[in-house]
């Protein structure tokens, strides 16, 4: 199939940027998405233009490199799977695809398609664990967890960090990615003692960062590629209320 | 050149407990005088960075992504390995360590595989306490699978994501240092040389993937933990980004490279569908328990599945096989499939692939039981090939999934260059000749959290802290190397894509030195590999400048490496004449087509020196002992 692409390009983080437009040839329908921004990346080398940069690495879904706003959509429309776990046979011949980077006032461009998503990293690292040093922990099984518990922080804990949810939101909120770290640590008991401070700590780095609110609308959730459920936003709120009440 | 693995002595069992005891200690005052680079932020990074920052000592951390939390460990799905014997049906350390010796065909070091069997109870007990949410029972206790290479229990897991919730749990303690201002984390930065001092590692030249600045970093240590080379086969199940870059920079600066030509294929992964594939995706072996596999018997057979009647095929493991069947063991299974593809009977429009039939399970259990058990596998597939294994069978194939082979390191996990570590998938570790599943997420941890922060101390002990300076003549000479090779790359402006070269060396290291190798094959691949890499030089095309991100420019850099370790792992298979594990030597096999080990001439680990760019690198030994267990032959009949 042939495609017309509108792809944005951003020499670096100071450029103004703009949509340029690219015909990709030939595409087979088994392509992933990302290999086929390689065969229109390997026809503009040889064209002696520089190739479009984009983030990825995994390719499966799971390392959360990849980030592209397709047609408006993070990752595209298709539910629940990454931008490098799209596949071109869902477009047809004809179509013209809008590819931009994320956008949001936290996650600036660096270059074409990639962004800087450092500000994730900094709110793990103001409480986004459990302060248990290396050794002199008790036997694995020495404190059973109840397993709707343990399957619920798994649930919580299956973000990959890839900023869809911020992508995706009118707000750039940060909500469902803090509420799930939040929401995981909180449900186990290894994580109990530290909850308050915990949240608290994150919930001021998100604003220090400059994520915006949550007004609930949810297009985190639908965005997610992991289909993180809203209900963490909900459970991160209470911590949160409860952490603020104790201080 | 003798190599001294400085393995402790006493009994096995008491070897790691007696070493911790003899290695000197640092007074916790004076560690925070101490600084170690460690490049690397998966399982064996990440755990490294974490434990030696909560010890006090200083740390700088590099990773090419933009968080250390997309290391490729990430990607993991089966499980991690540990001698719990929570289950009660048997395990133990010692039954650990023997089926990590016996599954890597006898080709690993005792004492270091005996230390890791020790501690694998501690890692789960350790990312417990981080909050790492395993699998558990209703009672509330953790659970257990099985995995290949054992007949116990022993595998911990979370869902299909385990190497992503263990990654999660050491990149979070790790975070909780860089917060304390313990670990200075550099994300995009890769790593393009070491810098030695008087022969001790002493730092790194870095290169910001951003800004494109080449700059050194001074330190007392240099940890590598930069994973496999898988991707020297442009085609595998690694991560994109996945290299030998550092690894291989390490060797050319007198690290030994040990036993490059061990690589595990994994047989059932979904095959390539065209030339623009990027990468492979791997199926969990599990589905072998149901599945069927079979080819036409007609060579060239372009009939859809359904159409070739029963009696034209060829159920080739059960033909072959018959005892084992459609589990036969991973090596034999690979072989087995590009041996029937090679003779014409593959399927795909590629004719690489094999059908991986589930109708007579579908038949004989019903089509809930089947997606009760593999539901989630057969939607990933789904959404890849666009066909319904239900309806139709899976077509697989091999792919290259991990390296056995890397930098040699001693009990210390120490190189032979005095104060580089190595750790993780990158050091040629514990796994001998083949890796069994579940280990390597083991293993990593293992290295980071449990080993390394008891030698690199010991190793500290006796160096004066902060000796080595970034103005030191060794820094500059290094770093003016890095900036001239990069404006080499820059300057050929050539008519060739990166990718282009790297297929043509994948496509020359699959066909002669994947699944079977001999002595012709590896001969040819000798001849070619140099001159792909003298075209390259002549004809490649980097676009753009180094002074900005360019992600052209970084897999060139990555592929021109590639293009020199091919010809190593190459010149290794062609000088193993045996076959062992992974490593299959056509020339070398019992009547049955099994691996034939000659364990008078090879039970031994080759590490290769680099001699220079005109000369052949010269292959050293270590030789096994095994003192606690007999060699055998591997048998799965
Ligand atoms: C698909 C798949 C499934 C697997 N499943 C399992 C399983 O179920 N169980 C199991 O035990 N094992 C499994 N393995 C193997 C296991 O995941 C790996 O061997 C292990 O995670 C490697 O960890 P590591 O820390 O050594 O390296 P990695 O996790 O690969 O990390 C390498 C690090 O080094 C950095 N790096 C690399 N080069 C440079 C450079 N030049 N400069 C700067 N930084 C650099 C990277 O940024 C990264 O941070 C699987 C592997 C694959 C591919
Ligand atoms: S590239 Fe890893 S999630 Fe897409």
């Amino acid at each position: 199939m042939n495609l017309t692409l509108k792809v944005w390009r951003q020499k670096h983080k100071e450029d103004q940027g703009l949509m340029v437009t690219y015909e990709a040839k030939d595409i087979n329908s088994h392509m992933s998405f990302l290999e086929m921004l390689d065969v229109v990346n390997e026809d503009l080398i040889k064209k002696g233009e520089e190739p479009i940069a984009f983030d990825h690495d995994c390719r499966e879904g799971i390392c959360g490199a990849c980030s592209l706003m397709i047609n408006g959509v993070p990752h595209g429309s298709e539910k629940g799977i990454t931008a490098c776990q799209l596949h071109m046979r869902h477009f047809k011949d004809g179509d013209v695809i809008y590819i931009e980077p994320w956008r949001a006032r936290a996650f600036p461009v660096i270059k074409d398609l990639i962004v800087d998503r450092s500000a994730f990293d900094r709110i793990i690292q103001s409480g986004g664990f459990v302060s248990a040093t290396t050794g002199g922990v008790p036997d694995a099984n020495a404190i059973p967890i109840a397993k709707p518990d343990s399957d619920s922080a798994m649930d919580a804990a299956a973000c990959i960090g890839c900023g869809a949810c911020v992508a995706a939101c009118p707000n750039a909120s940060a909500m469902l990615f803090v509420g799930a770290k939040v929401s995981q640590l909180a449900l186990l008991p290894q994580g109990k003692i530290e909850r308050e401070q915990r949240v608290l700590n994150m919930v001021r780095t998100m604003d220090e960062e400059n994520f915006g609110n949550c007004t609930n609308h949810f297009e985190c959730e639908a965005a997610c590629p992991k289909e993180i459920s809203v209900q963490y936003i909900a459970q991160m709120n209470r911590e949160y209320l409860r952490a603020a009440a104790k201080q | 050149m003798t190599l001294d693995p400085k393995v402790p002595d006493g009994p096995l069992a008491e070897k790691w407990d007696k070493h911790r005891f003899q290695m000197k200690l640092i007074n916790p005052a004076n560690k925070r005088k101490y600084k170690i680079i460690i490049v690397g932020t998966g399982l064996a990074g990440a755990s490294a960075g974490a434990s030696l920052a909560e010890l006090g000592y200083e740390v700088e951390s590099f990773c090419y992504q933009d968080s250390p939390r997309r290391a490729h460990s990430i990607a993991a799905q089966g499980g991690i390995n540990a001698a719990k014997n929570y289950p009660n049906d048997g395990d133990s350390i010692w039954r650990l360590f023997y089926d990590t010796v016996k599954g890597g065909d006898f080709r690993a070091r005792e004492a270091n595989v005996y230390r890791l069997a020790q501690v694998s109870n501690a890692i789960i007990d350790q990312c417990v306490a981080q909050g790492v949410p395993f699998a558990r029972e209703y009672s509330g206790y953790l659970d257990n699978r099985s995995f290949g290479g054992a007949q116990v229990s022993r595998t911990f897991y979370a869902r299909g994501q385990t190497g992503q919730q263990l990654l999660l749990g050491a990149y979070q303690a790790f975070s909780r240092q860089i917060g304390l201002g313990k670990v200075k984390m550099y994300p995009r930065t890769e790593m393009l040389d070491l810098v030695v001092v008087d022969g001790h590692a002493k730092g790194i030249v870095v290169r910001d993937m951003v800004t494109g600045q080449i700059r050194t970093h001074s330190a007392d240590a240099v940890v590598l933990a930069t994973g496999g080379y898988g991707n020297a086969f442009y085609l595998s199940t690694n991560a994109k980004g996945c290299n030998v870059t550092a690894a291989y920079r390490a060797y050319k600066k007198g690290a030994f490279f040990a036993n490059p030509c061990y690589t595990q294929i994994h047989p059932t992964c979904i095959p390539v569908s065209g030339d623009y594939q990027s990468k492979l995706t791997l199926m969990s072996e599990s589905l072998r328990n149901d599945g069927r596999i079979w080819v036409s018997k007609k060579k060239g057979d372009k009939r859809p599945p359904a159409q070739i009647p029963e009696e034209e095929r060829d159920y080739y493991l059960e033909r072959k096989y018959p005892s084992f069947g459609n589990l036969a063991p991973r090596d034999i299974s690979s072989r087995s499939a590009k041996e029937v593809c090679d003779e014409g009977h593959g399927v795909g429009e590629s004719g690489l692939g094999v059908y991986l039939d589930f109708a007579d399970a579908i038949k004989r259990l019903g089509e809930n039981a089947i997606r009760e058990k593999y539901g989630n596998l057969f939607h990933m597939y789904e959404k890849i090939t666009g066909e319904n294994p239900y309806q139709m069978p899976m077509r697989i194939y091999p792919a290259v999934h991990y390296t056995m082979g890397g930098l040699w390191v001693d009990y210390n996990l120490m190189s032979n260059l005095p104060g580089l570590f190595v750790a993780g998938e990158a050091n040629f570790s514990d796994h001998g000749a083949n890796r069994l599943g579940a280990s390597a997420l083991m293993q990593g941890l293992a290295d980071g959290y449990f080993v390394l922060p008891y030698t690199i101390g010991d190793y500290l002990s006796k160096v004066k802290p902060g000796s080595a300076k970034t103005d030191m003549p060794e820094f500059q000479d290094a770093k003016e190397e890095i900036v001239a090779k990069t404006k080499r790359l820059l300057g050929v402006k050539g008519k060739k894509t990166v990718d282009e070269f790297h297929r043509e060396l994948g496509h020359v290291l699959w066909g002669y030195c994947g699944m079977a190798r001999d002595e012709e094959g590896l001969k040819k691949a000798l001849v070619r590999i140099p001159e792909i890499r003298e075209e390259f030089w002549k004809n490649v095309c980097v676009l753009g400048s180094n002074e900005e991100l360019n992600q052209s420019l970084e897999k060139a850099g990555r592929v021109a490496d590639f293009l020199e370790f091919g010809e190593l792992l190459c010149l290794d298979a062609l000088e193993r004449r045996e076959s062992c594990g992974g490593h299959f030597r056509v020339e070398h096999q019992t009547e049955e087509g099994e691996a034939k080990r000659d364990d008078r001439k090879f039970c031994h680990v080759a590490a290769w020196e680099y001699k220079g760019p005109n000369a052949s690198p010269e292959r050293h030994k270590e030789e096994l002992k095994y003192e606690n267990v007999t060699l055998a032959t591997r048998s799965y009949k």
